[in-house]
């Protein structure tokens, strides 16, 4: 009986010759994560152990991105001690305000994840390096300080379910609308405890960056982990980049699955998740009128390349409208140095919007763009649930940077052919 | 493991931002983070919560983030218990981790209604409604996580483990 990717991965990881869904293992991880708000707490814990040092130096990725650059006071002591931290254990990779880059978005550009890779974060977005072909999830800091510890942690072997993804992509349809649909499809609890395989034409078809957004949000659907088997267009991109050798797994032919859903994507149109749920999904053409006071372009989700050249398309010579305020967030120093170089920045600022360094602050509500009472926003970030973005009364609409950007442009949730 | 209080019933997909909104989390102290405990739900929550009462949730409790600050300000605020009929996966393993009893009860949820007094027996997986008399069985812990109940959580158990 075949395997799947997923369980060859973590088969390789356990030291065994394969392993089946339900089995609890101990495997070995190959990098472990965490950020401003989860890794202080896994450092007073991993202190509690009583070992001296991390288990490798050069596989602990700490990266402060949620309330850096610091918001108060008591942000800047959590980020403190997370730095204070990495220097005293003498980490490789700690990525300082202006080097850094919203952590997912980070981890692939700079080659610190890569095929069959085990990854753990203290994140719920780190599932988003299974578009790598990798074994990733997230974990709460207390599992992150055993791993810092051991380099090794214990899993549940997780059911697959497979998605084949037919047919051809229609204009302004990309990853962030197949996720969505996927979701709204399946709803939130849809793929609970398991892993979602994401396979078929339109994924081949699919760039790293629309790949990323899909395994981003495999969590949206209680998912374990979101993987997409390693090919050309992996390889090209990780080729070069990567510090550490890979190893490309695919998944058997006669592997079993818990179930398999297929759609054709040329019948997808640009999604929208209604409050508050992601979930909640329907077609842009159906949203009705949505008048909106907020647009955010970026997070962990969609701040990447790809996304700010589709939103620049969209702002190229056109203004933002008069009741709307559009944030723009590159994911990294790297992606903002890029969006300069091309001259995304130049369209994004004289469309009106407001260009910041990387930062996850307005997607969780923390800084840099929270909803008062009443607000409505449209954003390319991963959740809308009750309160997400600042105000319990406020309301998040979750779509792509296209959809995002021609919503900027006409003060309302709009699709991006009414505007180019 | 005897645990006592009275029920507050909640319904599905009660995710970590309900639970402990984000701008909350410049601060990991867990009597600090039980103020704002079920905020996004129930803003009296926080207020009216007595030492012992159980939480009863819905489908996929806990859903959303791998924030530990969330199980840790529902222990913080004094909840001895969260029964639901499915839990996050992420929100399972940290409850675990920090020693909050989670146990998972279709049956049960049904059969509690908000202000019902409610008894457990964490380790056996025994709920009773005092209120009613009605008596459920709970999903067995998985061994390997009744080690980790064991050794008094995740941190514990590594300790041992390193020690060896």
């Amino acid at each position: 009986m075949g395997m799947t990717i997923t369980e060859k991965i973590l088969a390789r990881a356990a030291g065994r010759d394969r392993v089946a869904p339900g089995e609890l293992i101990s495997a070995r991880v190959d990098a472990v994560l965490g950020n401003d708000i989860t890794a202080p707490l896994a450092i007073r814990e991993f202190e509690k152990i009583g070992v001296e040092r991390v288990f490798d130096k050069d596989r602990v990725y700490l990266v402060p991105d949620h309330f850096t650059p610091n918001k108060d006071i008591k942000s800047a002591e959590q980020a403190k001690e997370m730095r204070e931290f990495a220097r005293r254990q003498g980490l490789t990779y700690y990525f300082e305000v202006g080097r850094m880059g919203i952590e997912h978005c980070l981890l692939p550009e700079q080659g610190l994840v890569g095929p069959g890779d085990v990854i753990i974060g203290a994140d719920s977005h780190t599932c988003t390096y299974g578009a790598l072909g990798a074994f990733a999830t997230g974990v709460g800091s207390t599992d992150l300080a055993a791993a810092m510890a051991l380099g090794e942690t214990w899993f549940k072997v997780p059911e697959s379910v497979k998605f084949v993804y037919e047919g051809e992509l229609p204009e302004w349809v990309g990853g962030k609308d197949l996720i969505l649909y996927t979701i709204g499809d399946i709803g939130v609890e849809g793929a609970l405890y398991q892993a979602m395989e994401f396979t078929g034409p339109a994924i081949a078809n699919l760039s790293m960056d629309g790949r990323f957004t899909m395994a981003n949000m495999a969590i949206e659907a209680g998912a374990k982990n979101g993987i997409i088997a390693p090919d050309i267009r992996t390889l090209e991109y990780v080729q070069g980049r990567t510090i550490r050798p890979f190893e490309l797994f695919a998944s058997d032919p006669d592997a079993v699955y818990a179930r398999t859903i297929t759609y054709d994507v040329s019948k997808i149109e640009p999604q929208v998740a209604f409050p508050h749920s992601p979930d909640n999904t329907r077609p842009v053409t159906e949203a009705g009128r949505v008048e909106i006071d907020q647009v955010v372009i970026g997070s962990c989700t969609n701040g990447r390349m790809e996304d700010l050249r589709l939103a620049a398309r969209v702002l190229e010579r056109r203004r933002v409208h008069a009741g709307v305020r559009l944030i723009v967030i590159p994911g990294t120093q790297e992606i903002y140095r890029q969006a300069m170089e091309e001259g995304l920045l130049a369209i994004f600022i004289q469309a009106g919007a407001a260009v910041s360094t990387p930062t996850c602050g307005p997607c969780l509500g923390g800084h840099m763009g929270v909803l008062a009472r009443g607000e409505r926003a449209v954003a390319t970030t991963n959740r809308n649930f009750v309160g997400r973005m600042g105000h319990p009364e406020s309301e998040v609409y979750l779509t792509n940077p296209a959809v995002a950007a021609a919503s900027a442009v006409l003060g309302r949730i709009a699709h991006p052919g009414e505007v180019v | 493991m005897h645990l006592e209080g009275s029920a507050w019933k909640f319904g599905d997909n009660i995710d970590t931002d309900v639970i402990i909104p984000a701008r909350y989390l410049n601060t990991s102290d867990p009597a600090e983070l039980a103020k704002h405990c079920m905020e996004g739900a129930d803003p009296a929550f926080a207020g009216k919560v007595q030492p012992g009462d159980i939480i009863i949730g819905g489908n996929n409790f806990g859903c959303g983030s791998s924030r530990e600050h969330a199980p840790l300000a529902i222990k913080g605020a004094g909840v001895s218990c969260v029964i639901a009929r499915t839990f996050a996966r992420i929100f399972y393993r940290n409850a675990f981790n920090i020693g909050l009893p989670i146990l998972e009860c279709p049956a049960a949820v049904e059969g509690i209604r908000t202000g019902d007094r409610v008894a457990v027996d964490a380790a056996a997986g025994k709920i009773k409604n005092l209120s009613t008399g009605a008596e459920f069985e709970a999903k067995p812990i998985p061994p390997f996580m009744r080690e980790i109940i064991a050794a008094g959580g995740l941190i514990e158990h590594v300790k041992r483990k390193v020690a060896k």
